[in-house]
């Protein structure tokens, strides 16, 4: 078991981890232990191996006793491998001449017999020793990082990321899917629970987008492809056609208001469907960029080629333009970046699955996103909150958690829905007078002025009922309820069913991943979470940061968030992604595939299962060649190959096969 | 496919006798070939499974051990068959030891039970989604026109399994009703109890209950309500004279199995969909019903 090429003098650190592995093994047997395996020099214990006096004991030791390879037992690699690592380098050896063996969570942590414990801890260190021997210097790759960063989604998110990289004086590429910026904050009239005018604080940050000399907005656009690796990621970006040239469109209405179609007659999406718009149409006033968009699926010159063309007529004429093309086509414009960070927020919970709730049997039930159109003083309403027959409200009742907190649904909390039930309410009261009833499981209102805010709604005179609502009906039984909306909820504070006859009912639908979310997950290679929220690299310490270097991760996308949350989640990510290119190049880890060319027969079996692509095809030479940059060293390829011809740097055959060996031992 | 074995259970063959003719002669309108279950026995319902719930599991599994070895699947009309055959078949997949006891009393008398094997399914659900409305539309002669039709379906066929429906708001009556050319109403109390047996126990509790549906069906205008279920036909026809006076209302709503109205949209002779066993009379909607 001696390796060729030189002696190999091991030193062995067992960390106690305070008493997260002392009490729970015999740490004093495993060191000595360790001390009998084949080519350890010394083997100790210590009470905190990652502290500077342990990080101290392995530099002086690999001076003092010629160590030239280092293993520490504590704790997991994605922890403290960098640590030791680096301990090994200042000692004067190679840093990939250290390994880690993990016995703490692998083993004090899941074991609950001191004795299986302690045997299980030799097994993993006598492991580490044998396949340490095997471990060779390693040099890690320096490349350069591109200066530019993608931020998709236009939401507040990816509005204020791009707001911090661009005053920074980077580069940024804005890719939004809509026609406009703005996402869902831009729908909603006020924003708790200080009340302050959504609009009025966002339309300011958008218009900074709009001028800002180092963002590009594409808007109407997603990405379809990305490839590449950190630093040097290369961006496909689909771009729909709004048959509108966005060079020559002023933003001046002109189009809209000659339409042929007089009045607005078809449902608009950014009001939610409650309010209309015309085959061409502007979102909203204030809509960065200010273009105006056609919707092919109601303009009549698309379906019939027959149409007056107004429109045309009018740009020409009113605005002395030629913006309208009927004939855009979907382009495909290519992006170079160093990172991207990745914003493109969630959906509603569509109520409709419940049908209990009468959404869209009955008129008068609405969802929160409807109500905040509603209450919008730019809305279809102009802010006044009416019943579909234009009278006022005279009670209204909130459902809280709907799709929420419901194993039928969506079992997690969406968290925004207290708080802007409880603005919805106020504003409600506010406009119309109304009765309002909160139906609640909970209230959540943990945040800075936030459940001042519920004691203030308690001070109006808001109901609060807490019970999960079991429907709504038309069902009357009394002579009061008849023709009212009949919300039928269990009382949990008094022990009784009660029936409440309102005229509005609002459902305050939770929040869930996007419905492409899957698509972009798979397009930016990123984890996700089993909800299907894309998953952050570690949900304390990385929260903005995915498992893929270079992707970084902001705002509802990521779970439930209000804005306040995900505009710090996008000052972070965007810290981030800075932090990155800055810095100018980076070092990418060695432990990566190399193909040995004399043995690769050019069979081309690995270049279909590389996740990453980092496999392409040598004509000439006739073999298979790795990108070492884009390789993540995953091994796919190593055992796939039927000629034994890719080997994976400190996953080599040899290092397993002794690992196994050390291993079997104990 | 349309191949199955019928299971009547007691109700189809005693109060809910007009459930089985009519039923039999939809099926063989459709051209659905049925044999009914040989040997069935009782379900093991209510009253059996809430004194002793192994052996009514056990009784639900030498039904289900029969038509395993016939090799068809079970139409199971009455609600509660539909629903303890199935919760049987659910409870022996949940739980691998009363699997084993059920397996080995049917060894015991030669038979097997393996309750993954053939499904079983209520007629209505069979119709709507494996026969296909599309199919029945292109055999209705005598659409329902202009009969306004209250489509109530009763606890279990969607509780606990919502296999087929939502558990509170299921459609699928109203899909067929709809396609039959009736004038469906709209409504929320589809699940709502019918008072169940709590009519003959606690009689006031049980009278509200049916009273509540009642006066909603004729609320909303209906001229018939249209069941799946041999209970509920009977609380709400039966004591439908015992709320109009408890509660002083009149009613004198028809109702019927889902069955008779859509013998009568294919076209069927009256006489063979048992209109004659009706307490309330559907004399008044049957001479609307004229074929196109």
């Amino acid at each position: 078991m001696i390796p060729a090429f030189e002696e190999p003098r091991i030193g062995v650190y067992v960390c106690d981890c305070g008493t997260n592995i002392a009490s729970k093994l015999h740490v004093p047997e495993v060191v000595d232990y360790a001390s009998t395996l084949p080519n350890v020099t010394i083997a100790k214990e210590y009470k905190y191996m990652c502290a500077d006096p342990g990080q101290l004991m392995i530099k002086k030791d690999i001076r003092e006793h010629n160590l030239n390879r280092v293993v520490v037992a504590s704790c997991s690699p994605h922890l403290h491998e960098s640590t030791f690592r680096k301990a090994t380098l200042d000692g004067g050896q190679n840093p990939y001449l250290f390994h880690m063996a993990n016995i703490r969570e692998h083993v004090s942590w899941v074991t609950s017999d001191i004795d299986d414990a302690t045997n299980k801890a030799k097994a993993i260190v006598s492991g580490a020793v044998y396949r340490v021997a095997y471990h060779e210097s390693l040099e890690p790759q320096k490349v350069d990082v591109r200066p530019e960063v993608l931020v998709v989604g236009g939401g507040i998110a990816g509005i204020t990321a791009a707001l911090t990289i661009g005053n920074s004086g980077k580069k940024v590429y804005l890719v939004e899917k809509e026609s406009t910026l703005g996402g869902h904050m831009a729908k909603f009239d006020k924003t708790f629970p200080t009340l302050d005018c959504a609009s009025c604080i966002l339309t300011p940050k958008m218009t900074s987008v709009k001028n800002h000399p180092n963002i590009e907005i594409i808007t109407f656009a997603e990405v379809s492809e990305v490839s590449g690796f950190v630093g040097n990621f290369h961006i496909k970006v689909k771009k729909r056609p709004r048959y509108v040239i966005e060079d020559e469109c002023i933003g001046c209405y002109a189009c809209v208001e000659q339409c042929v179609y007089k009045v607005p007659k078809f449902l608009s999406e950014f009001d939610e469907g409650i309010g209309l718009r015309k085959p061409v149409y502007i979102p909203f006033p204030q809509a960065v960029p200010n273009y105006a968009v056609i919707d092919p699926e109601t303009c009549i010159e698309f379906k019939s080629n027959k149409c007056k063309k107004t429109c045309v007529t009018a740009c020409n004429e009113v605005a002395g333009r030629d913006a309208i093309d009927f004939n855009q086509k979907e382009e495909i414009i290519e992006l170079d970046a160093g990172a991207i960070i990745v914003s493109t927020g969630f959906k509603a919970f569509n109520p409709d699955v419940m049908p209990q709730y009468g959404h869209t049997r009955y008129e008068n039930v609405y969802t929160s996103l409807e109500v905040e159109r509603l209450v919008n003083s730019a809305g279809p309403t102009g802010g006044e909150v009416i019943l579909k027959d234009g009278s006022k409200p005279e009670s209204v009742g909130i459902i809280h958690c709907v799709g929420s907190r419901d194993k039928n649904h969506n079992k997690w909390c969406s968290k925004v829905c207290c708080m802007y039930s409880l603005k919805l309410a106020h504003l409600i009261k506010e406009r119309t007078g109304a009765e309002v009833y909160n139906f609640y499981i909970d209230m959540r209102t943990p945040g800075k002025g936030y459940e001042e805010f519920y004691e203030k709604l308690l001070e109006e005179g808001t109901h609060f009922i807490r019970g999960k609502v079991a429907e709504v009906t038309d069902w009357a039984i009394t002579p009061q309820e008849e023709g009212k909306l009949v919300i039928r909820a269990e009382d949990t504070l008094i022990g009784t069913v009660r029936r409440i006859p309102v005229d509005m009912v609002v459902l305050a639908v939770g929040l869930e991943p996007g419905k492409d979310a899957g698509d972009i997950r798979r397009i930016f290679n990123m984890s996700c979470s089993e909800e299907g929220w894309f998953l952050e690299r570690h949900p304390k310490l990385a929260p903005v940061s995915t498992f893929t270097d270079g992707v970084f991760i902001a705002g509802a996308c990521q779970g439930p968030k209000d804005i306040p949350e995900s505009v710090a989640q996008a000052q972070a990510a965007s810290a981030e992604a800075m932090c990155l290119i800055d810095k100018g190049f980076i070092e990418l880890e060695p432990n990566v595939a190399v193909i040995d060319e004399t043995r690769c027969s050019g069979c081309h079996v690995c270049l279909g299962l590389c996740p990453y692509t980092a496999i392409t095809y040598n004509k000439e030479k006739e073999v298979a060649v790795i990108n070492e940059a884009l390789c993540k060293g995953c091994g796919t390829c190593v055992g796939a190959c039927p000629s034994k011809a890719i080997n994976q740097r400190l996953f080599r055959d040899e290092q397993i096969f002794a690992e196994l060996e050390g291993l079997l031992l104990v | 496919m349309n191949n199955y074995l019928y299971y009547p259970g007691c109700s189809l063959k005693g109060t809910g006798i007009q459930y089985e003719k009519s039923l039999l002669a939809c099926l063989k309108a459709l051209d659905i070939n049925v044999e009914e279950l040989p040997d069935w026995n009782c379900c093991g319902a209510t009253s059996y499974m809430s004194v002793n719930e192994k052996s009514a599991f056990g009784m639900a599994a030498r039904n289900i051990s029969i038509a395993e070895r016939e090799g068809k699947d079970v139409l199971a009309p009455c609600s509660a068959c539909y629903m303890v055959l199935n919760k049987a078949v659910h409870y022996a997949n949940e739980y691998p030891d009363l699997k084993c006891s059920l397996k080995k009393a049917m060894n015991a008398v030669n038979m097997d039970f393996d309750g993954n094997k053939q499904e079983i399914i209520h007629p209505l659900h069979m119709m709507v989604y494996q026969y296909g409305l599309e199919n029945i539309e292109a055999k209705v002669t005598n659409p329902l026109k202009g009969m306004k039709i209250f489509p109530y379906y009763g606890c279990l066929i969607a509780r606990p399994q919502a296999r087929y429906d939502d558990a509170t708001y299921p459609v699928s009556m109203d899909m067929l009703m709809g396609t039959l050319g009736a004038d469906v109403v709209d409504h929320t109390l589809k699940t709502r109890c019918c008072g169940g047996t709590i009519t003959g126990t606690i009689s006031e509790v049980g009278l509200r209950m049916v009273y509540i549906l009642l006066k909603e069906a004729k609320k909303k205008g209906a001229e018939a309500i249209a069941t799946i279920c041999p209970l509920c036909q009977f609380n709400l026809e039966a004591y439908q004279k015992k709320v109009e006076k408890v509660y002083n209302e009149k009613f004198d709503i028809p109702v019927l199995y889902f069955t008779q109205l859509l013998g009568l949209a294919l076209g069927l002779d009256e006489k063979c969909l048992g209109f004659g066993h009706q307490i309330i009379s559907p004399r008044k909607l049957l001479t609307k019903n004229q074929p196109l």
